[in-house]
């Protein structure tokens, strides 16, 4: 039986190795699921003590911004699953645009939340010294902002690897070293991707849309 | 004859720190994690000095204070969460289950470099002055008040997790999808078991205590934060969140150990495990129970009633898979042939003090006898039973144990039956007279007490001297063996693992072929001394 050079020495075939790796990344986002639950559990825990200060701190989130982001996160995930569908077909080009469209939607991502955070600054919404805010219970809306930073910045982290993570990915499959046979690399990518729009989902009704608008 | 390849071959420095072999990299972690252990022993013992006089004599109350935060730091996260699976199992588990290596090799070396830079972050934070929070950091302590390194400190311990999480996930995966041709889950030897319960929880709550502390860090940093008061932050959040790790994590801290035990048990007394469905499923029931009684640290800070019974309730339940281990080791060895070798010496005291510490964890999780004992040296005192008493006593088993695998060669059984002995009997003294301590209502975590406690604090002293001495023979003798211990076989133990049918020290590769596994593990006849390997397999 002559071995592929695609298998690792410890794997016995291509299919174990790629069972391993997937299974490798699924465990990987439980461990991510559990770090975001930390963060998860302070926001919950809190918003339980003052429902009506974070509906009305949530007011000063951009609504407009914050559903073009989602949006564009969505845009992503479709991006993501369709590089993955071609370079299953071994569709070389398709990839590499996909995987470069992936990568620009995250960045935009990106560039959406800084300026969001900027307009906090402007604000004076950024915890600190130098906080303001004129609605009621000033300290605990504080504590909906840090959370808010805490949480979104956490995430938006995430997305910067991502996007390393994905660009890399992007490389390799332009030099032939990631190729039809051994496409597991873009599944695994791309499930750490998913995973990361779907912690937005989350995010975005949470810190959002926690008080109804009038 | 010529030599046979052995993993140990290659020599230069570069082989071994850009090794990804998973018998070089468990050396690896054996050697930090020494080093780890000789730096909080000492503490530890310049505590204990402290201790002989009531009013303290060598260090002030503030150096005392860093002293107990650094020995719970460092053997905490630095020594016991790494010993036995980083370790032994990084060395024995790709071994026990028929395979070349782990599944993620690279991820497995870089999780050893994360936890030198962890490690060397820790340290940086001792050198400029240490932590004097504990190893616990409750807030608001934590991160208003104290003036020492508490960022620094954090974020070692944070780093650390990280190569504690790629350990975890990487046992896990390759439990999964690297086992030998035959080698069903019913036929996994008890140590990989107990592995993989252990590696479940270093998945699932390493990730909360690293949240934790960077939530801690950036309080300190940014000066607000959500266990900040001023914001209506709860302090006690911080408890809830940090020991919703750190609870799993004491079982971190033995299910390994029993892991050992169950391998030890069997081998020593030539029998087969008694109820292996149960042993292996008492490590899974552990593992689970341990998520949910975290809030028995935390019946006196504040927590509702009604969840303090609920919890104590959880706590008790803890000692049912438990009790299911000791009572079928017990059975294990009943009419057994046994013999008294240094592992199995380590294997009955771990036995011993295990049960000490668990019982005396009943008294600890009902809920009257904790409001007096809580923060007491009976704390202290139940806590070293199970994990120095337990981890530590079967991590020197199985180090014994797999001595002859890893090096080739065979410690001084004398000496190590001399040393497993004295560790007994000085870990007793050093640690029983402070359960009476603590029921008497001394507090922990004091440089200073009354009068009429010193003599049991002299005895405590006394017995830590003499557990040092048992701990510093077995890294003399080690140390001598692998130039003047005799040549090991394969099988000196004669046991059934498929570890003992690869050469000691095994190749590169563990195995010529992939073994075939055609028998249940601990496949021992005491009437007739035989027993069965788990496989065939025909040596080159």
């Amino acid at each position: 039986m002559s071995r592929s050079p695609l298998v690792a020495e410890q794997f016995e075939e291509l299919e174990q190795q790629h069972l391993a790796d997937q299974f490798g990344m699924w465990i990987f986002l439980a461990t991510e699921v559990m770090f975001f639950g930390g963060l998860f559990t302070c926001y919950t825990v809190y918003r339980f003590l003052s429902p009506e200060v974070f509906a009305h701190a949530s007011h000063h989130l951009g609504l407009v911004l914050g559903g073009i982001n989602t949006g564009v996160l969505l845009c992503s995930s479709l991006t993501m699953a369709l590089a993955l569908r071609s370079i299953q077909l071994g569709r070389r080009g398709a990839t590499i645009w996909l995987l470069l469209a992936t990568c620009i939607f995250g960045i935009a991502f990106l560039g959406i939340k800084g300026y969001e955070y900027h307009e906090k600054y402007v604000e004076h919404l950024i915890p600190g010294s130098r906080f303001h805010y004129d609605g009621p219970s000033p300290n605990r809306a504080q504590m909906f902002f840090w959370l808010y930073f805490a949480m979104t910045g956490l995430h938006g982290l995430h997305v910067l690897i991502g996007v390393c993570v994905l660009s890399t990915v992007a490389i390799l499959v332009a030099r032939r070293r990631i190729r039809q046979e051994n496409y597991m690399a873009v599944e695994v990518a791309g499930l750490y991707w998913h995973f990361v729009d779907i912690v937005w989902v989350f995010l975005y009704p949470l810190l959002y849309l926690a008080g109804a608008r009038g | 004859m010529s030599k046979t390849e052995s993993y140990l071959d290659e020599s230069s420095l570069q082989s071994w720190l850009l090794t990804t072999d998973h018998k070089r990299i468990g050396l690896l972690y054996l050697f930090t994690i020494l080093v780890f252990f000789f730096i909080a022993a000492v503490a530890a013992l310049l505590m204990r000095l402290n201790l002989l006089s009531p009013h303290g004599w060598i260090v002030n109350a503030d150096t005392y204070n860093k002293l107990f935060t650094l020995h719970g730091v460092l053997m905490v996260w630095f020594f016991l969460i790494p010993s036995i699976p980083a370790v032994l199992g990084n060395f024995v588990l790709p071994l026990m289950l028929g395979a070349r290596d782990v599944a993620f090799p690279r991820l497995n070396l870089m999780s050893w470099y994360i936890f030198i830079s962890g490690g060397l972050l820790a340290l940086w934070a001792l050198i400029h002055g240490g932590v004097d929070t504990g190893w616990t950091f409750y807030t608001p302590y934590s991160s208003t008040y104290s003036n020492t390194h508490v960022i620094t400190m954090a974020m070692g311990v944070f780093i650390a997790g990280f190569s504690s999480i790629i350990t975890g996930l990487n046992f896990i995966v390759t439990i999964h999808k690297l086992r030998a041709p035959g080698l069903t889950w019913t036929r996994l030897p008890l140590f990989v078991w107990s592995m993989y319960a252990t590696s479940l929880i270093l998945v699932l709550a390493t990730p909360v205590l690293a949240i934790t502390l960077g939530l801690i860090s950036l309080e300190r940093f940014w000066g607000v934060g959500v266990f900040d008061p001023r914001l209506g932050g709860d302090p006690v959040l911080f408890q809830h969140l940090f020991w919703f790790y750190s609870h799993p994590a004491v079982y971190i801290m033995i299910l390994p150990g029993m892991g050992v035990i169950s391998e030890l048990i069997p081998c020593f007394s030539r029998k087969q495990i008694f109820g292996y469905k149960w042993v292996a499923a008492s490590s899974l029931a552990i593992a689970i129970l341990g998520f949910v009684v975290w809030g028995h640290h935390m019946f006196v800070a504040s927590q509702s009633v009604y969840a303090g019974i609920v919890f104590s309730f959880l706590s008790f339940l803890v000692s049912v898979p438990s009790g299911i281990k000791v009572f079928n080791w017990t059975a294990t060895l009943r009419k057994g042939s046994i013999t008294f070798e240094t592992p199995m010496l380590y294997a009955l005291g771990f036995i011993g003090l295990f049960t000490v510490g668990g019982l005396t964890g009943l008294f600890l999780a009902a809920l009257a006898a904790d409001v007096h004992l809580t923060d007491t040296y009976f704390v202290i005192a139940h806590f070293h039973y199970i994990m120095v008493g337990g981890m530590v006593m079967g991590f020197m088993g199985g180090l014994h144990y797999w001595w002859p695998k890893i090096s080739g060669r065979m410690y001084p059984e004398f000496a190590g039956k001399m040393a497993a002995i004295i560790t007994y009997v000085g870990f007793n003294l050093a640690f029983f007279p402070q359960f009476i301590l603590g029921f008497m209502g001394m507090p922990r975590r004091y440089h200073d007490y009354p009068p009429e406690f010193q003599w049991l604090n002299v005895l405590s002293t006394a017995g830590v001297s003499i557990l040092g001495v048992g701990y510093l023979l077995p890294l003399l003798y080690f140390l001598w063996s692998t130039k003047w211990g005799e040549r090991a076989s394969a099988n000196p133990w004669r046991a059934t693992g498929l570890e003992w049918q690869a050469a000691s020290p095994p190749p590169k590769h563990n195995f010529p072929v992939v073994p075939r596994v055609t028998k249940p593990p601990y496949t021992y006849q005491a009437e007739q001394d035989q027993f069965t390997p788990q496989s065939e397999l025909a040596h080159v």
